[in-house]
């Protein structure tokens, strides 16, 4: 046991708890993330869990990991590598441990080190450190044993006993970063509101192991403090990316005064967004758990059509089974909004690992010439304000929109300010009026933004057949003229294009005169930052460019790119940006860093990547 | 009274080819909405893809021609979304029991209320000429030479399988018997079912020939009527009675049988196993059932779904999006 610790200040710290898929690591991760974000510290969360619900026991494949990462400042990603890992079993820690950082502190749980432990997770010695070769400091703590101990008499079952260990990781780490238990303490009580006697356990073996960590300074040479920096005033709320989707659906919804409609089959990692969506019907909100993927998007095209604010989510592979009812939607101009979570792939490839290799399926994975005006979400908050610019879109322009995620974004998460409605756009409906009747046809655009009138089944005076058959221009009868094809091709792709006057511009964060301007679009947005942040602390003049709207481009996405004598875009496929931009930008060159490994990226290895294109 | 006529539901020229069934079903379908009275603007027609899919570009009223076999899931969306509509959603036997299979049995399990007319010529005839799921074993088209090598499906046995509440049948030549079939579909809350006979006179001329006459139905089909005694024939002398497990016919005055011995039609009767059987029954051994054969009441997907917002609401202290944010834990930065 050390003599008394040192405590020392930190302006950032990351931690990443794992164990097995059962051990309780991710709701360990979530309360600590909140209760630190509730003191004011920036919070950015990453949970990394296997794709089997529960694999064996103790085997290397069940592992499941939840890393944090928390900044008195401003944090953007969840950090490469850790501070501290909690190694609740053999196949953690070797699984985990090469997300440490050399001067990291390992607390495992000594005893669930057994032979038979040992075994399971393929160790071929009774020694794991050296085995493993981890030379940080490792601190062997008792948690099983203790949480048998303090819950002796608690009258709890051996099973519910056991899964109480993880709030014994849980207090350690308080402890070890100064936290106020009485913040988990309340959050316990609220998860477990209809289980009091589950709530008290966990609550005493909060305390056991505070006090553990505080008498016998668990064996760890320093604690940490974490000071919060300033942030905006107002209130916050803890928030991922899935959630702060459905909530941006039910904001515009309430904006447009319209109902919201969500035609859905389960698929992982779009899910949550049904699930939270299924929750609000105070609100008057519609789920629909349809029988197949085909189905939750043509439901939702049938809803669209009957008047509601329609959306379906999804990810890369219900896409696929969606595009068919999507171009429906896309020829009868009707407004749709298409959640595209994105994950590994091709095929069903890695469904709960993160990648943006769905671009250009969203953009061109249609048949015919079929525009469609495609979002992307930047972070776990701003997948509020990009749901509520893909409805506000979809409905003001006749037009389904795509709206990217990614599972990393829509399962980390942030802190986030609650917004204020007053402070959101208006959102308009482009419905027919009593006056257009008899000079109204389906087809008939305003001439500024070519957008059709939607005249809602029901209305008197505008009864009207659309359907996937091209149609005429204006009057929308089925028509084969091959003048009025072209035209009609035309004046999709131009209305989607117009859009560009309706979005905001691309903003670079950095010096006009940078050596290298990154770029990037969707949930990379935090990793690309802090890299550029990083570089720029180092005296290196680069500078960042972020895209949320893919299509149409911000108006001024030329000119920006054109500016910088070096322009990297950074993206999780083998090109797809890139590709992109070379076709909209004649003669661009761009560098193209790329990474496809289900990974969020790591900060060192962009900035290595970066400052290779600097030194060329 | 119903204030509208069958003109005020008509749009347009059908393109039908001379003589195709679908006109006839179609002038029957202006004739039970002008019956019904629901107003043409409250009325959305949703269709798939496929020849008797073109359908709604013939009505006044609102009207979706989508994609094929997606009928049934536009359609549920469609009602569930805005239930003050009356939605009808018509598709032939492709659209609505091969590449819309899987939507056709699960709206019927859902019940949701829709009345779905599927117009049935046993071929493919917008693609001009293969063989559907209704097609019978050796059947030869153009993409069955020498005969298919798989059996049909049987409409019914499909919509009972997915505990269906509503199933007639009708022919589509057979105009008043047409109407009342397609008001009986409207009148039932729930998914309805109703499977027309329908000639494709090109690439299926006949399939229908036993019962496509006045003549031939007189001899070979049964109009069943809840009710009422299940009696045919053209002099009214044949009968439909139990035998076992199944039905047999009966001459009435042959070996002592009377009209009591009959079975009379329930169609509001729960259990579907006579339904199924009068639903399957062939020629040359039996009469086809034409009519309504089943309609249960039981309740829909969309009043469901409406008074589960209901009830929640109720019960929930939020109502919009700053109360919902309230609901969550925060905290203040001051």
């Amino acid at each position: 046991m050390a003599e008394l610790n040192k405590k020392e200040e930190l302006g950032q710290v990351i931690i990443r708890f794992s164990g097995d898929s059962g051990d309780g690591m991710q709701l360990a991760g979530n309360i600590f993330s909140t209760i630190s974000a509730i003191v004011g510290n920036d919070i950015c969360t990453f949970p990394d869990y296997p794709a089997d619900i529960r694999a064996p026991q103790g085997v290397l494949t069940g592992v499941s990991g939840f890393q944090v990462h928390i900044g008195a400042d401003k944090v953007y990603t969840p950090g490469d590598k850790c501070d501290v890992l909690i190694a609740m079993n053999p196949a953690a820690l070797k699984t985990q441990y090469k997300h440490c950082k050399p001067t990291a502190a390992i607390i495992i749980d000594s005893d669930s080190f057994t032979a038979k432990d040992l075994e399971k997770a393929e160790f071929k010695t009774d020694d794991p450190i050296a085995e493993l070769g981890i030379t940080c400091e490792v601190v062997p703590c008792p948690i099983t044993s203790m949480c048998i101990e303090t819950l002796k008499d608690s009258g709890l079952d051996n099973k519910s006993v056991v899964r109480c260990k993880n709030m014994l990781a849980l207090c350690l780490v308080c402890w070890l970063f100064d936290r106020d238990l009485s913040l988990a303490e309340n959050m316990l009580k609220a998860k477990f509101a209809k289980k009091p006697e589950i709530a008290e356990a966990n609550i005493k073996v909060l305390h056991a192991g505070y006090n553990m960590g505080h008498n016998t300074h668990a064996s760890i040479s320093h604690t940490y403090s974490i000071e919060s920096k300033q942030k905006a005033k107002g209130k916050y709320m803890d928030i991922n990316g899935n959630k702060a989707t459905a909530y941006g659906l039910m904001a515009a919804a309430e904006k447009a005064e319209m109902n919201l409609f969500l035609g859905s089959y389960p698929i992982t990692p779009a899910t949550d967004i049904l699930h939270e969506l299924a929750k609000h019907k105070s609100m008057g909100v519609i789920t629909m758990q349809a029988e197949d993927e085909i189905a939750g998007c043509a439901s939702a095209v049938g809803a669209a059509y009957a008047g509601a604010l329609a959306c379906t989510s999804t990810s890369g592979p219900g896409i696929c089974l969606k595009s068919e009812a999507i171009n429906l939607a896309v020829i009868t101009e009707l407004p749709l909004v298409i959640i595209d979570v994105q994950r590994g792939g091709p095929s069903t490839g890695l469904p709960t690992k993160s990648e943006q290799t769905d671009l250009l399926q969203v953009l061109f994975g249609r048949n015919g010439e079929s525009p469609i005006p495609v979002i992307a979400a930047t972070s776990p908050t701003d997948c509020f304000d990009s749901a509520y610019w893909a409805c506000k879109i979809a409905v003001e322009h006749m037009t389904p929109v795509i709206l990217l995620t990614d599972a990393f974004i829509a399962n980390g998460s942030a802190a986030f300010k609650l917004p204020n409605l007053n402070d959101y756009p208006a959102i308009k409906p482009n419905y027919t009026t009593p006056e257009m009747i008899g000079n109204w046809t389906p087809y008939k655009r305003d001439p500024e933004t070519l957008v059709r009138y939607w005249a809602v089944p029901g209305t008197p005076g505008f009864m009207h057949r659309i359907g996937g058959l091209e149609k005429s221009n204006a009057t929308g009868t089925i028509s084969n003229d091959p003048d009025n094809h072209h035209l009609m091709v035309e004046q999709r792709a131009k209305k989607v294009a117009l859009i560009a006057e309706r979005i905001p511009e691309l903003n670079v964060e950095g010096a006009d005169d940078a050596d290298l301007l990154v770029v990037g679009f969707g949930g990379t947005y935090g990793h690309l930052r802090e890299a550029v942040q990083q570089m720029n602390e180092e005296g290196k003049k680069v500078a960042h460019a972020h895209l949320n709207f893919i299509n149409p481009l911000p108006r001024n996405t030329k000119e920006v790119l054109s500016r910088y004598k070096n322009v990297v875009v950074a993206e999780q496929n083998m090109g797809q940006l890139a590709a992109y931009l070379r076709m909209n930008i004649e003669g661009i060159k761009l560098h193209q860093f790329n990474e496809v490994k289900g990974q969020p990226f790591n900060v060192a290895t962009l900035v290595e990547a970066f400052d290779k294109i600097i030194s060329e | 009274m119903s204030e509208y006529k069958a003109q005020d539901y008509k749009f347009g020229q059908p393109r039908w080819c001379p003589g195709c069934g679908d006109h006839a079903f179609l002038g029957a379908l202006h004739k039970a909405m002008s019956e019904i009275g629901v107003a043409p603007h409250d009325i959305a027609v949703i269709s798939g893809i496929g020849c008797s899919s073109r359908l709604p570009y013939y009505m006044n009223t609102y009207g979706f021609h989508t994609i094929h076999g997606r009928a049934a899931a536009i359609a549920t969306g469609a009602k569930v979304a805005n239930p003050n509509l009356t939605v009808w959603q018509i598709s032939g036997d492709g659209d609505g029991l091969a590449i819309g299979g899987n939507h056709f049995i699960h709206a019927v399990r859902r019940n949701i209320d829709l009345n779905m007319i599927l117009l049935n010529n046993r071929i493919y005839g917008l693609t001009k000429g293969q063989y559907s799921p209704t097609s019978s074993r050796g059947f030869v088209s153009k993409s069955s030479p020498y005969g298919t090598v798989e059996d049909p499906f049987r409409p019914a046995e499909l919509c009972f399988g997915a505990r269906g509440n509503f199933f007639a049948r009708c022919v589509a030549t057979d105009m008043s018997a047409t109407v009342e079939c397609l008001k009986a579909a409207a009148q039932h809350k729930g998914a309805s079912v109703t499977e027309v006979l329908q000639n494709c006179v090109i690439f299926n001329n006949g399939t229908h020939d036993s019962v496509y006459t006045k003549e031939g139905r007189a001899k070979n089909a049964i109009y069943l009527e809840h009710g009422k005694p299940m009696i045919f024939g053209e002099n009214s002398e044949y009968g439909l009675a139990q035998e076992g497990f199944g039905l047999k016919v009966v001459k009435l005055g042959e070996n002592g049988v009377t009209e009591k011995d009959i079975l009379v039609h329930d169609a509001h009767c729960a259990d579907p196993t006579l339904h199924l059987k009068l639903a399957l029954m062939e020629g040359p051994e039996f009469p086809v059932a034409l009519g309504i054969i089943r309609d249960v009441e039981a309740p829909t997907y969309n009043d469901s779904v409406h008074a589960q917002l209901e009830e929640v609401k109720a019960k929930k202290p939020y109502h919009n999006f700053a109360e919902l944010l309230e609901t969550n834990e925060t905290w203040e930065i001051k």
